[in-house]
């Protein structure tokens, strides 16, 4: 909403400076979101009189001048042609700073003669594109006066944001009445004289029922015998100032009534209409070619104004072009109307029109201010375009808006936390426009028609202290309820820190990506359903829910190679999306590897990412998720997108907690990525839930024994898995068994084809007595034969 | 010659041996000869059962004395030799101590973790517990319960994400704030609530200021007593923890959420002097968050009776408090994984932030 300080000043005497006021709106929910203060550049400048022109004694284009600039004569040296005496003219004093330019006037010499300022073009001083000759004033300006206030152009333009709730503010009146309550001035009586209508409409008004939901009521009036042609000058600037276009007297007129009173308009060219004019539903197929020269298609939930043409306006929204005022007409019809602001919201957000009145309409206007609205248009029209006016033709009735509230001023301490003497928030609450009556404890309030955003008590809280100051509220700490804070996060969400802070100390990067990404990338990892898919994405790709993490890193981990950085070690925990219930958002830790295990260095030349890399890093996540990893299940039944013969799945029980090894090359090559890479998933909803409460560990019974280690290597099928062998030697002596350490696995000379060689050391720990040669000597035997029999190999002799 | 002079002739003879030794092995060849099992001195200790009773003390006593003086100065003089031998060994073993090792740790925390790690630090200090939602909503979450109904303005304010629409004409969205989880969490419990509510939200918009996915935090405090006073105190102690800032000045001032009533947007102080942001006391104010009083219809549609119950709700965004604490420019770097970006603004794993331990 755009005004200026001149326009705030035809409704309020105000007693506050610039500055003052925009703070006070600022404070007051009315927040100022530019000021572009004109006068402030032209300050230097002044209403100067040539009192002599003579050709420069060494230039023949150049002219020495005789300046008054107010009780002083100045000499300047003008190049300008015009420049005669006794013009008035704008004078720059030496120090200025020319606007066009931004340079600083410097007293100087041209041609051996002195000068000492400078007279202005509209081009220097950023005004006009007019740099032939200087600014002619015209006579009657006080000389030595300030250029800018001199010439009307001190009037700084104020753009304030104003909130979804004040549509009173939407018009200069508004604001000049929160500014009066506050205190800055007082508020300046508007006068609606009613005109009184010389003769019959000719033209009646119809509503398409008598409760009409669409528009309850419906005001017309014709001016006969108008002349239309451009507004004054006042008008025009008022408009323009705030970026409007002047167009004609008569739709200028309902322009400055929108953004003075909030009261839109529409005037029709009566000569144009066909009949009555009626509110309607469109017809099926119904259009209409409207004022911004576009047609548009129209449907039963629009409300539009038909003559017996059809559809003419489409009701606070936008107008339309048929029945248009130009500069031929001579009677116009003015309507003013109140629409509801539902139907007009929808109807201008599906047509895709955002026009000052539909902005107006859809928040709700004064149902009181109809009336008014258009006996001011019509002072208006006859002051401007003369004419001879109508009765007033009204069809519905002012809907019913009044409604009281139990206003508790106790509450404004109980609610707002600020003691408030009731006297002035009862003084706050009329200079609004409410209605008290009552005493005591609770005052019956009736706010005003053109609020009807204050609904209950904690509106009128809201007004008192909106009003007296949020400053003014004091601040008080919020006590918690206990002396030590008590954990802010449960156990879940402290294992989940836990696992990233670990994902980070192994050198993984943590990233956040969107939650979405491109369709086909989503069908690479398990699918991309419609339900999952954003009907309004804000770019092709960024429309489907994600149903892993996977390749948002990798296709991160990319754009970082292409930047020549191969090596890409990056995770993030964060969502993936199964279907679109609460349930089915599943919390991940998610992470990569890709390119080598880290640049060649002297000591370390790093090799290619694999398999085993990503369980490590799984591991890792789990086992600071409290799941060891003993207890982790591997199986190597992967995913799709992993590479079928090197990934695994990790498993507890029945419960899969994720999958780890080499991405699919196949899907590599879908999404370009150059690769290797590996990568990890943990279904952190998986994991089983930590311990509540018992943090104490089990006692530690340290043996005074001394432990064994023995080392055995078996002949194993070469496809054994590893877990086949090291869970059957685990499982030889649960009790005396504390470790099994695979140290070798070798495959090649003295190992037959299609065999593999697997090395355990096996460390014992008797906690009774010292084992004896002959207890070892078993324990070994029953461990050869366990593992032969569970693996099908054979120790290696 | 007395038994005596005997004894101080051969320690004096020894001692010149050992001072003229030039190597370990000649120290150890005097030691055999006078120490060793047929050594003078042993040989003499043996004698001591032939003299007579009464000189048998004083003897004894001149032995030993004799032999402690002999260990000690083979001890020392064998000391020099290996003391000089290591000399000589750790004169010929070198490392280039200018070699690179493998120092640095480089893994990363996000900034946006950190962030809200902090945010929890703080309010958890005053009595807030952390609380999530989904974010696939339902119109009734993210609006209606809210106060937003279907065509009120705030709603297109909001750029929403949908999905396609259900077989039932039901249409989800994306979470336009955390603000559902307040909803969520009155329907799931009675007050007295304190949470914090940190987490993904979409919009759908994207600029250089604007990202279709970014992060917010959510506040609720529900009780039966907290007013406008409590929420002034609460931010501004959180914005002058958050900042570090103990003086830093914060203003509130009225504005509308339709889930609020009354209604603040919070600023801070800063200095725009020089064309350089400076979060502190200036001439200059900077919006960081939107608080007010529990609307009563929000009340009413999470099911706590607002004749009875009060409190204040607040939403601020993590990445824009990021970028003003941590003096990151461009919130769309915060998701472009960029290795060189984390690893300039991200945090080291073990730097856990706490009120106690610092921010």
């Amino acid at each position: 909403m755009k005004t200026t300080l001149g326009w705030l000043k035809t409704h309020i005497d105000l007693a506050a400076s610039l500055d003052d006021m925009v703070s006070a709106l600022a404070m007051r929910g009315l927040e100022v979101d530019a000021i572009d203060d004109r006068a402030a550049a032209l300050k230097p400048f002044i209403v100067a009189r040539v009192v002599s022109a003579e050709k420069h004694p060494n230039a023949d284009k150049l002219k020495l001048c005789r300046v008054d600039i107010g009780g002083k004569e100045v000499q300047v040296v003008c190049g300008a042609p015009n420049a005669h005496a006794p013009m008035l003219a704008v004078f720059a004093p030496v120090g200025s700073v020319i606007p066009r330019t931004g340079a600083v006037l410097k007293a100087s010499a041209i041609r051996g003669v002195e000068s000492q300022g400078m007279l202005c073009s509209g081009y220097e001083l950023g005004l006009s594109e007019d740099h032939e000759g200087i600014i002619e004033l015209s006579a009657g300006l006080t000389v030595g006066a300030g250029f800018a206030s001199a010439t009307g152009r001190d009037d700084p333009v104020l753009d304030i944001k104003i909130t979804a709730n004040r549509a009173d503010c939407l018009g200069v009146r508004g604001l000049a009445r929160d500014l009066a309550a506050s205190g800055l001035g007082a508020l300046k009586p508007l006068a609606i004289d009613p005109v009184p209508g010389k003769f019959p409409s000719p033209i009646a008004v119809h509503l398409a029922g008598p409760d009409d939901k669409a528009c309850p009521l419906f005001l017309g009036r014709l001016v006969r015998g108008v002349r239309n042609g451009p507004s004054p000058q006042w008008l025009q600037d008022r408009l323009t100032t705030i970026g409007l276009r002047p167009i004609s007297a008569l739709v200028d007129i309902t322009n400055f009534l929108t953004f003075d009173l909030c009261r839109p308009l529409h005037v029709f060219d009566a000569g144009k209409l066909d009949g009555d004019l009626a509110l309607r539903g469109a017809r099926p197929h119904e259009k209409l070619k409207a004022l911004d020269g576009k047609e548009y298609a129209l449907d039963g939930e629009m409300t539009v104004i038909a003559d017996n043409s059809g559809a003419i306006s489409l009701g606070g929204v936008i107008g339309g072009e048929s029945t248009g005022c130009s500069d031929s007409t001579t009677d116009v019809f003015i309507e003013a109307a109140l629409f509801d602001p539902v139907r007009t919201a929808a109807t201008g957000r599906r047509l895709g029109i955002q026009s000052d009145a539909r902005y107006r309409f859809e928040r709700g206007l004064d149902p009181e201010f109809v009336r008014p609205g258009i006996e001011l248009a019509t002072k208006l029209v006859l002051e401007l375009c003369s004419g001879e006016p109508g009765e007033i033709v009204t069809a519905g009735a002012v809907p019913q808006w009044r409604h009281t509230i139990a206003f508790r001023p106790a509450r404004t301490w109980t609610l707002g936390g600020l003691d408030l003497d009731p006297r002035e928030q009862r003084r706050i609450l009329e200079s609004l426009g409410c209605k008290i009556s009552g005493s005591g404890d609770t005052l019956s309030v009736d706010p005003p028609s053109w609020r009807a955003d204050i609904l209950g008590e904690a509106d009128l809280v809201e007004e008192v202290l909106r009003i007296h100051g949020y400053d003014k509220i004091p601040a008080v700490p919020l006590r918690r309820d206990s002396d030590l804070p008590k954990p802010a996060i449960d156990a879940a969400r402290r294992r989940t820190d836990f696992v990233r802070r670990t994902l980070a100390s192994r050198d993984l990067i943590e990233a956040i990506s969107f939650s979405f990404l491109p369709p086909a990338q989503a069908e690479l990892f398990g699918g991309a359903p419609e339900a999952l898919r954003l009907v309004n994405p804000i770019a092709a790709g960024l429309d489907q829910m994600r149903p892993s993490i996977l390749p948002n890193l990798l296709a991160a981990a990319q754009r970082n190679a292409d930047r020549f950085e191969p090596n890409a070690a990056l995770f993030e925990i964060g969502p993936q999306y199964r279907d679109d219930t609460p349930e089915g958002q599943d919390e991940m830790a998610t992470g990569i590897r890709v390119g080598r295990s880290g640049v060649k260095r002297w000591d370390d030349p790093g090799r290619p990412v694999d398999a085993l890399m990503a369980k490590e890093d799984a591991l890792a996540a789990l086992a600071a998720a409290g799941v060891a990893a003993d207890n982790v299940q591997v199986n190597a039944d992967p995913p799709a997108w992993y590479h079928p013969g090197r990934a695994g799945t990790l498993q507890l029980g029945p419960k899969t907690l994720g999958a780890f090894g080499e991405i699919h090359p196949g899907v590599l090559a879908a999404l370009g990525v150059d690769g290797p890479a590996v990568g990890f998933e943990i279904f952190l909803g998986a994991l089983p839930a930590p311990r509540a409460r018992g943090r104490a560990r089990p006692l530690l019974r340290p043996s005074p024994f001394q432990p064994v280690e023995r080392d055995f290597a078996f002949i194993v099928p070469v496809d054994l898995a590893a877990e086949t062998l090291l869970r059957a030697a685990r499982g030889v002596d649960k009790k005396l068994v504390t470790e099994v350490r695979l140290f070798d696995v070798y495959q090649g000379k003295g190992v037959e084809d299609g065999k593999k060689s697997l090395a355990i050391t096996v460390r014992l720990q008797p906690n009774d007595a010292t084992l004896t040669d002959a207890q070892i000597d078993g324990f070994s035997k029953k461990l050869i034969e366990t593992v032969e029999k569970a693996t099908g190999g054979k120790l290696r002799s | 010659m007395t038994q005596a002079d005997n004894i101080d002739a051969y320690a004096s003879e020894t001692g010149a041996a050992i001072d003229a030794a030039a190597s370990l092995d000649e120290i150890e060849k005097i030691r055999v000869a006078a120490l060793g099992r047929s050594g003078t001195v042993t040989q003499w200790m043996k004698s001591l059962g032939t003299l007579p009773k009464d000189e048998r003390a004083a003897a004894g006593a001149r032995f030993n004395q004799l032999r402690a003086g002999i260990e000690e100065k083979l001890a020392a003089a064998a000391q020099k030799f290996e003391a000089a031998a290591l000399a000589a060994r750790l004169a010929t073993e070198r490392v280039d101590v200018t070699l690179p090792v493998k120092s640095e740790i480089a893994g990363r925390i996000h900034p946006i973790s950190q962030t809200i790690a902090e945010v929890v630090a703080i309010f958890g200090e005053m009595g807030f517990r952390v609380a999530e939602g989904p974010h696939i909503e339902d119109d009734f979450y993210n609006f209606t319960a809210l106060n937003i109904p279907p065509e009120h303005p705030a709603r297109q304010e909001h750029d929403t994400f949908y999905f396609p629409e259900s077989a039932e004409g039901h249409r989800r969205l994306l979470r336009t704030h955390t603000s559902p989880v307040q909803i969520r969490t009155m329907l799931a419990q009675q007050p007295p609530i304190r949470i914090i509510v940190p987490g993904r939200t979409f919009r759908s918009d994207h600029d250089a200021t604007h990202s279709p996915m970014f992060h917010q935090v959510e506040g609720l405090v529900i009780d039966e007593s907290t007013h406008m006073g409590q929420l002034k105190g609460c931010l501004i102690d959180f914005c002058r923890a958050f900042f570090g800032i103990d003086h830093l000045p914060v203003r509130f001032r009225a504005s509308y959420f339709p889930f609020t009533e009354p209604s603040a947007e919070v600023d801070i102080g800063c200095s725009r002097a020089g064309g350089e942001l400076k979060i502190g006391a200036g001439a200059d104010w900077l919006e960081i968050l939107g608080c007010g009083m529990v609307n009563p219809k929000v009340l009413e549609y999470g099911g706590i009776d607002p004749a009875k119950y009060q409190g204040f709700a607040f939403g601020m965004g993590v990445e824009r408090i990021a970028m003003l604490k941590y003096g990151i420019p461009d919130l769309r770097t915060f998701y472009d994984s960029d290795l060189r970006w984390l690893r300039h603004y991200g945090f080291l794993p073990l730097d856990v932030p706490s009120m106690v331990g610092g921010l």
